[in-house]
C-alpha cells in the first residue's frame, strides 16, 4: 500500500523571531526582504473570556494566535474543525514554576499551574476560545514534533475525510532548564489542511517517509532558527508555499526517518 | 472502520506484573491501592504503586533514558512475551513498518523534580547528570520503547492528560489504514511523581481512603501508575474466536473548562456516539462499559449522564480505578487491556471499593464480578482540557 499522504493547504500562518505574521514571513521566505531576527512578539489574546485570559501563559497564546490567523485567512469555521497540536516541550515556564515549588518546603502548587501543566493545555484553551468540539490531539516527538504533527494531521485528513488544523509551536525554557534545552525563542506555525482542492486552496501537499537528509536553508540566520526550534523545522516547506513554486523538499523528522514533501501551488 | 487485531497485549500496574496477575486480582476483586509512602510525599491519600520499579535497570546502551517512567515501561514490555512478539513481527515486516504511539502525561518529570532539589547554590544550575531528552521530555517514553524494541517507524507521544493512551489507538488506527505503517505498538506509561500527587491535591480532587467511583459517598480519586501495551495489526479474514479486535474509536473536545467536565457530558456523549458509528454497532450491542470513573463527584456525574444518554441505563459497567487507581496517561491503555481480558474470559469486573452506588447516577453499576459471554466492550477515557476518547473492543467469535 502506498504511504503517500495528500492534502491541500488552505490556510497558513507563522509567528517567530523577526516574523510577526504570515504577511511578513512571505516576503522574507520568498527572498524579497532580508531576514532580520528580533525577539518573538506574542500578542495578547482577545478571544478568551477574561478569567481564562489571565490564566494562560505565553506558550498557549502563541499556539492560539497562529491557529486563529490560519483559520481566519482561510475563512474556515473553527467550531467543527479537528485540531492537531504538536510541541516539543509545551509550557516550560509553567513547568519551571511547579518544579521550583515542589523543591521547596511548602509544596502547595497552584491549581491553575497544575491544570496548565498538561501538554494539551493549548488544545484545551483552543476549545474554550473557539467553541471547537471536534477531536483535538496533543503530540510530542521532541525534535521531530513538527513532522509527527504533520503526519498525524495528514492521516486524519485522509482517513476521516475532514479538514484538519495543524498547530506546531515551541517556546524557550527559562533557566535552569534553558541550559539543558537551549531553545532560543518562540516559534509557531499553523496549517489548515483539507482533503480536496477548494477555491481557497493555496497548494497541494504530499508527504511520505524517506531516508534522504533534510534540506538546509541557504540563509544562515534562518538555518539557525530551523535547527534550534523544532517547530521551525517546517521552514523549508513554508518557503515553498511562500514562493508559490512547485518543489520537492525533505523536512526533518525522526533520527532514522525524514519526510519527503511535494508542494504544488494551486494558482 | 476496518477492525484491527490486538495481536498481543500486556499490562503492569499495582495489581501485578502481566496478564495472569492482573486477571487474578480482577477475579479476586482485590485492590492494589495502599496508603501513600512514595518518595518524600506527605499527603494523606492512597496510591497504586507498582512494587520494584526502581530495581529495574535499563540496558547499558539505553542508559540515557534512565528514569522511573522508562523503568516501568521496560518492566511492562518484558511481560507476557510482548517484547519478543514485536521483535518477531519486525523481522517479518521490517523495523520501519511498525509505528509507536504511546500516551503519558508526565513522562520522566520526577527526575526533574528531584534535580531541582540539587540545583547549584550559587548559579542555580541543574546537576550535570540531569537528562532532558531521555528523561524530562514527554517524547522520552516513545523514543525509549522504539529503541528497546528495535523499531524505526513513525513514533509519537500523545499527551492529552487522562485520555492520552486511549487516543493512541485512534492515531495508530489511522496510520495503519492510511498505509503509513503495517502495525503499531500502542499503550501508555505513567508513573508516580510529585507534580500529579500535589497537583490533584491542590485541586481538592484526591480521596483520603481508596477511591470509590460511582459511590454515593465518593470523594475523589486515588492516583496509580501503570505500563500497558498492545500490538495492533490488520485483522485477518478469519481470526480465532478469542481474538480481541479494536472495532471503533471516537474522539471529541468539551470546549468547556480546563479541569472540569461539561456537566451534561456533552463531549463524552459525542465520543461514545462516534465510536459506535465507527464500529457499526447499535447502543444495545455494548455488553460492558469500563467507565472512566475517576471517583470525583463531578466527573462520575457527567459520565453517567453521557452514558445514560447514549447507551441507556441498562448496560452493565464499572470503573476499575478502585482496584488500580487512576493511572492518568496510562489509564486508557490499562483499561483497554482490562476490556480485552474481560472479552477473552467472559468476566465483567466489579467496581472494587464502591459500596453504595449513587442513586443519582442512572447507570447499571456492577458492585461485584459478573460472568457472562461478552461480545463488545466499551472503554471511556476523559482528560483535562476536555479531551475525550471512547474505544470499542470486540471478540472475533
Amino acid at each position: 500500500m502506498s504511504a503517500v499522504l495528500t492534502a491541500w493547504i488552505e490556510g497558513v500562518s507563522l509567528v517567530g523571531p523577526g516574523l510577526p505574521d504570515w504577511a511578513v514571513a512571505v516576503r522574507v521566505l520568498a527572498g524579497r526582504v532580508p531576514y532580520e531576527p528580533r525577539p518573538t512578539v506574542i500578542a495578547p489574546l482577545e478571544c478568551l473570556p477574561p478569567a481564562e485570559r489571565r490564566r494562560t501563559g505565553k506558550v498557549v497564546r502563541l499556539a492560539l494566535t497562529v491557529g486563529l490567523e490560519a483559520v481566519t485567512r482561510a475563512g474556515a469555521d473553527a467550531t467543527s474543525l479537528p485540531a492537531v497540536f504538536s510541541s516539543s516541550g509545551g509550557d516550560g515556564e509553567n513547568c519551571h514554576e511547579i518544579c521550583q515549588v515542589l523543591a521547596g518546603s511548602d509544596r502547595q502548587i497552584s491549581p491553575t499551574r497544575f491544570h496548565n501543566s498538561v501538554h494539551n493545555a493549548a488544545a484545551g484553551y483552543w476549545g474554550i476560545a473557539t467553541g471547537a468540539t471536534a477531536a483535538s490531539n496533543a503530540l510530542c516527538a521532541c525534535d521531530a514534533s513538527f513532522g509527527a504533527g504533520l503526519l498525524e494531521a495528514l492521516a486524519q485528513v485522509r482517513i476521516e475525510e475532514t479538514a484538519v488544523l495543524l498547530i506546531a509551536y515551541d517556546a524557550a525554557y527559562p533557566e535552569p532548564l534553558r541550559s539543558a534545552r537551549p531553545i532560543p525563542d518562540a516559534f509557531a506555525v499553523a496549517l489548515l489542511l483539507t482533503p480536496a482542492m477548494r477555491p481557497g486552496s493555496l497548494a497541494r501537499l504530499t508527504a511520505e517517509p524517506t531516508d534522504a537528509p533534510a534540506e538546509i536553508l541557504a540563509d544562515s540566520q534562518l538555518e539557525l532558527l530551523r535547527g534550534s526550534v523544532p517547530a521551525a523545522r517546517s521552514l523549508p516547506l513554508l518557503r515553498r508555499v511562500a514562493r508559490e513554486e512547485h518543489a520537492e523538499v525533505v523536512v526533518d523528522y525522526l533520527e532514522k526517518q525524514r519526510l519527503a514533501l511535494e508542494v504544488s501551488p494551486c494558482r | 472502520m476496518k477492525p484491527l487485531a490486538l495481536s498481543a497485549f500486556t499490562a503492569t500496574s499495582c495489581l501485578g506484573r502481566g496478564l495472569d496477575a492482573t486477571l487474578a486480582a480482577l477475579e479476586g476483586e482485590r485492590t492494589g491501592l495502599a496508603p501513600c509512602a512514595f518518595e518524600t510525599v506527605q499527603l494523606e491519600t492512597c496510591v497504586g504503586e507498582v512494587p520494584g520499579v526502581d530495581e529495574e535497570r535499563l540496558p547499558a546502551e539505553l542508559e540515557e533514558f534512565e528514569c522511573r517512567n522508562n523503568r516501568l515501561a521496560l518492566l511492562g514490555l518484558r511481560q507476557d512475551g510482548f517484547e519478543a512478539t514485536v521483535r518477531s513481527l519486525a523481522r517479518r515486516l521490517g523495523a520501519k513498518r511498525i509505528g509507536v504511539w504511546l500516551g503519558t502525561s508526565t513522562s520522566g518529570i520526577l527526575e526533574t523534580e528531584l534535580a531541582y532539589r540539587r540545583r547549584d547554590a550559587a548559579s542555580g544550575a541543574l546537576p550535570k547528570d540531569f537528562r532532558y531528552r531521555g528523561a524530562h521530555n514527554t517524547f522520552s517514553l516513545a523514543a525509549f520503547v522504539q529503541r528497546a524494541l528495535g523499531l524505526e517507524g513513525p513514533a509519537a507521544v500523545i499527551s492529552s492528560a487522562c485520555s492520552s493512551s486511549a487516543k493512541v489507538f485512534a492515531s495508530a488506527r489511522r496510520a495503519i489504514e492510511a498505509g503509513l505503517v503495517d502495525a503499531a505498538v500502542v499503550g501508555g506509561v505513567d508513573s508516580l511523581c510529585l507534580t500529579t500527587l500535589y497537583g490533584f491535591h491542590s485541586l481538592q480532587l484526591v480521596a483520603r481512603a481508596p477511591c470509590r467511583p460511582f459511590d454515593a459517598a465518593r470523594d475523589g480519586l486515588s492516583i496509580g501508575e501503570a505500563a500497558a501495551f498492545a500490538l495492533l495489526e490488520r485483522a485477518v479474514a478469519r481470526p480465532s474466536a478469542d481474538a480481541v479486535l479494536l472495532l471503533g474509536t471516537g474522539e471529541s473536545s468539551d470546549a468547556w473548562h480546563m479541569s472540569a467536565p461539561h456537566p451534561e457530558g456533552r463531549g463524552a456523549s459525542a465520543a461514545m456516539r462516534q465510536a459506535l458509528v465507527a464500529a457499526h454497532l447499535a447502543p444495545a450491542d455494548v455488553d460492558y462499559i469500563n467507565f472512566h470513573g475517576t471517583g470525583t463527584p463531578s466527573n462520575d456525574a457527567a459520565e453517567a449522564r453521557a452514558v445514560a444518554a447514549v447507551l441507556g441505563a441498562r448496560t452493565p459497567g464499572s470503573s476499575t480505578k478502585g482496584a488500580t487507581g487512576h493511572t492518568l496517561g496510562a489509564a486508557g491503555g490499562l483499561e483497554a487491556v482490562i476490556c480485552a481480558l474481560a472479552l477473552r474470559h467472559g468476566l465483567m469486573p466489579g467496581g472494587v471499593g464502591t459500596k453504595v452506588p449513587d442513586p443519582e447516577l442512572a447507570v447499571s453499576y456492577l458492585l461485584g464480578n459478573r460472568r457472562a459471554p461478552l461480545k463488545h466492550a466499551m472503554s471511556n477515557s476523559f482528560g483535562f482540557g476536555g479531551s475525550n476518547c471512547s474505544l470499542i473492543f470486540g471478540r472475533a467469535g
